[in-house]
Formats: C-alpha cells, structure tokens, sequence
C-alpha cells in the first residue's frame, strides 16, 4: 500500500505541490483527477522515485522513495502521459526490450498482458511509430506491465484516445487489476473518474475530496439544474448572469447549473430567463455527476 | 449557402483508402463535428479540406475554391488548428501573433489593434511578454484557436483542440467557437470528447474511411433510440 506524506515541491517560486497526503490500499484503481498543470505528473515523479520532494515523504509498501528508489524502480510500472516507446522498434521489440530491461522474460507475465496485447499481436512486426493511437496506448500499457508490476502509474493514459478505444482501455485496466496489480491514474475524463475505486481531485498543488465517486457526487450539496432553451449557445453567459449562480456550463445537449442557494427552485430560474428573453425554456432538477462535482469544487477553492 | 461540398471524395495512400467516397457539404455559420475511431480517416480529410494533399479523386471546393486547383486560395481563407500545439514555444504571446498576422499578409498596425483587442478578450493581457512555453495548456490552446482565426478566415478547422484539458477549460474554449460561429465563421472541428458533439449543429461519424452516420445530433439520437452521442458512437464504431 502507498502513503503520501506531506509532500511539498516547488519550481522557483512556483508552488507544484502543498503539502500533499493521501493514501492507496492495495489492488485499488485510484484515480487522480485535475486539470492540466494541477500538479499530476510532478507528483507521479516523486512517487516512482523520478524526484525528490523538497518535504515530506512517498511510502510504497514500506520502501521509501528516496532511500530505497533502486527497489522501487522494480515494483512500478510507468506509462507516461507523452507516448515514450522507441518509435523506430517494432512492437515485438519493444516488448521484448522492456521485458529484458526488468530482466524477465516475455513469456513470463504473457497472461497479464494477453488481454490488451492479442489487439496488437497481429501488428507485431510493425515499427511502433506507424501504430495508431488506440494501439500505441495498448502497447505502453503491455510494456508497463511485462516486469508484472505490484504498481502500475498511468499519466493520462486516454488522452487523444477515440471513445470506444477508451472503453476497450478501462476494460483492460479491470483485468489488470483483477490480477492484483494496485493503479493509480490520472484523467481528465471525469467519465473515467467514475470507473475508479476511489478518486481523488487535484488543483493548484492541493488535493482534496479523496473518496470513493458515488461518495463525492453524495456529498455535493448544490442543487443542479438541467437548463434548455432556443438560444443553446448564448445560454452559459446569460446563466451565470443570474443572480446566486455559482457554475453555469454547457453539458452535453443542456446547460447545467449549479445555484449557492440550497432552496432555488426551478421556476424561478426559468421566470429569470424568459425576462432575458429567452425561448423555449426549460429548467429541471437532475442529479449531479462526478463532472459536476469537480466543477463546483474548483469553484469552491477559488 | 454552402461553404464547404465535398463530392465523392477519394484519398488513397499506396493499396490504403483513407477516404473512401466522402460526400457532404457544410454551411456557412455552422458547427460541424466530425467524428470518427483514431485511424479513420479524419485527419486526411481534414488535410485535403485545407488544401495540404491533393485527392486521388472527387471534387472538394472550400470557401468558393476547389482545392485541387487552387490550394493556396483555399489556405488563405481558412484557419488552421493543429492537434499538437502549434505555436512557437520559445517566442512570447505577442511575438506569436505577430508571426501568424504577418504570415497571413496583415499590415503591423492592423496586427497590433487586433493584437490588443484579442488579448483583452482572452484575459491575457497580463502575460502578453511571457514565453509561450510557460503558459498552461487551457491558455496556450485558446491562444492557438485566436491566432488561428486571427485573418478572419471564413472557416475554421480545429483538429482535437480540448484534447487533454480540464472540464472547465474544455467548456470555456467552447464558448469561444460559439462566439466565432456567432460571427459567421464556419467551425470545421473533431473531438473526441462526446459530450463536445453535442455543442455542434450536425455531426458526421467516420469509421474506416467512410461517413457512416451524418445529421444534428438530435436527430441521431430520435433516429438510433440512444440517450447520447457517446452510445451512438460506441455501437456504431465498435
């Protein structure tokens, strides 16, 4: 298990990381979920012994990750969030080379990896480069798993990925943990958020909300309203003009609105957006969803 | 009116068709979203829309053009967003725009009036002299859409452009192409993000070089029984 202690960095006078806690049991799907530039990879970094934090500590399974990096670098397997496989090398060799940097051999792990690989098998002789990018994330994963890792860190694994790929991806990383293997993965897909065991969220260096998904969309106490008009597109501003309005962004084929009041109701809403000359409108309470959840607690730090 | 018709487009690579007989047409002031699986074609049709590759056959008129003939009428009327970020990381916000504006032919002054007016409305006038490589991507990449448009291109094409931000950011660039479409600029863009589909006016769905699906994502929706864009695409690509 992963305990996460007080962990500070900073570039300059830039704060990366404010004291940091949280922890990882064993054979969890943890996901990190923030923003870009929230501090994710800083903390992937310090966690696989890439860097050292300025205070505070990285505890996996009782290894230290400054103290004993050499031992923790034999535990982890890493998929960074830019694709880093040799791009000249064919997939087998690839493989084939992570597997000797870890000194196993492929054969070993194969059925840890035989869920996700069989989709590349075929394209075994094909130099990584020329793969697409659903294969290319198949064949990182493959690589990070070979040494049969007790962690495996995913930055972003999903980033630039097509949906159904996405979903085929979150399907491997189901088997992979059914296998034992404890992850941490960080998204911004707030839709992958809700496949995780627990998650956590992440902005400007702080975390915060660590809980298990259906916990945190529980927890949110703002009322949300589903908000349709003729104008779709002029409709977010004109939403966040409204008086009491803490969040209003689009959602899919509505505007989702989250109020600071506890008792707004919907038919004042409405009233206020038919005076703005709005057509067509409709207004109704709907259960808030992880996205939602990360929207209004971005909102409540700032 | 239309701006873009593509007829029985065919675009092949060796024995490979990216494109296999694309027909379609976009309107001026529309939203389009063109979606597909990674490897279906997109990026090549988006490629031969900016007049960057010549079809093997088929006509493609953008903008009034036909882009086998007149490729370089086609570029200057067009604004073009990459899937990896394409401004000069080394130079800083002004200095980008300054690039871009000169490219596209704008006088210094005409450059430095739409420079102000562009960042005031971004909210980033307070960083106009820092390095482009030090900004966070939800900044870069709106910069990257307003530099993009800067020519006042009549039409846009944006390829993945929230690919990687956070929701809010994702959303704020949104209300940026309902501002440009607002002002009648076409919006040509791919996502992969299935919720973003439902921003567009219509959207195509793309698999294995063909358009296999082609209409306002209401309509998709009543025609297949499927509660969102993100169903559709699942059943329909897998």
């Amino acid at each position: 298990m992963i305990k996460v202690r007080n962990i500070c960095k900073s570039f300059g006078a830039v704060r990366a990381l404010n004291d940091v806690s949280f922890e990882v049991r064993e054979n969890e799907l943890f996901g990190l979920i923030g923003p870009d530039g929230a501090g994710k990879s800083t903390l992937f970094h310090i966690l696989i012994s890439l860097m050292k934090p300025d205070s505070g500590d990285v505890a996996l399974w009782g290894l230290d990750s400054v103290r004993d990096y050499r031992a923790i670098r034999k535990i982890i397997g890493y998929m960074p969030g830019k694709f880093s496989l040799y791009e000249d090398l064919t997939v087998e060799e690839n493989l084939q080379f992570f597997a000797s940097v870890f000194g196993v051999r492929v054969e070993e792990n194969y059925r840890l990896i035989e869920d996700v690989y069989r989709h590349i098998a075929p394209f075994g002789k094909r130099p990584a480069g020329k793969l697409s990018g659903g294969m290319k994330q198949k064949l990182a994963l493959s690589c990070a798993l070979i040494h049969k890792p007790r962690l495996l860190v995913l930055d972003e694994p999903t980033t630039g990925v097509d949906a159904v790929s996405r979903k085929e991806f979150w399907d491997n990383l189901k088997t992979v943990r059914q296998a034992g293997v404890t992850a941490i993965v960080a998204t911004p897909y707030m839709d992958e958020a809700a496949l995780c065991d627990r998650i956590a969220f992440i902005n400007n260096g702080h975390i915060f909300s660590v809980d298990t998904p259906q916990n945190i969309v529980k927890r949110t106490t703002q009322r949300i309203f589903a908000v349709r008009a003729a104008n779709m597109r002029t409709l977010p501003a004109l939403c966040r003009s409204l008086p009491g309005v803490m969040a209003a962004y689009s959602f899919g084929d509505a505007v989702h609105l989250a109020m600071n009041r506890h008792d707004a109701e919907a038919g004042e809403i409405r009233q206020q957006l038919i005076c703005l000359a709005c057509e067509k409108v409709e207004v109704k309470t709907v259960a808030p969803i992880i996205e939602d959840c990360f929207i209004i607690t971005v909102k409540n730090q700032k | 009116m239309e701006i873009i018709i593509v007829k029985d487009l065919v675009m092949r690579f060796g024995s490979f068709t990216a494109n296999d007989r694309l027909t379609f047409s976009v309107a001026k002031g529309e939203i389009f979203g063109f979606l597909g699986a990674n490897g279906a074609g997109k990026t090549t049709t988006m490629k031969v829309l900016c007049g960057l590759l010549k079809p093997t056959s088929g006509s493609v008129v953008v903008a009034g053009y036909d882009v086998a003939l007149h490729p370089e009428k086609v570029k200057r009327n067009i604004g073009y967003m990459s899937q990896k970020f394409s401004l000069n990381d080394d130079l800083t916000v002004t200095e980008n725009i300054l690039v871009y504006g000169t490219i596209y032919g704008l006088g210094r002054a005409e450059i430095g009036k739409r420079t102000d007016a562009m960042l005031e409305r971004l909210e980033l006038t307070q960083v106009r002299k820092r390095l482009v490589k030090t900004l966070s991507l939800g900044w870069k990449q709106k910069l990257a859409f307003s530099v993009a448009t800067l020519h006042r291109p009549s039409i846009v094409f944006l390829d993945e452009p929230t690919s990687g931000v956070d929701p809010v950011t994702r959303r704020r660039f949104w209300e940026l192409i309902y501002e440009a479409a607002e002002n009648d600029i076409t919006v040509f863009v791919t996502t992969h993000y299935m919720d973003e589909a439902e921003y567009c006016d219509r959207v195509s769905i793309m698999n294995r070089g063909q358009i296999i699906a082609l209409d306002t994502p209401q309509r998709l929706k009543q025609a297949h029984g499927v509660e969102s864009i993100n169903e559709l695409f699942v059943r329909m690509v897998r």
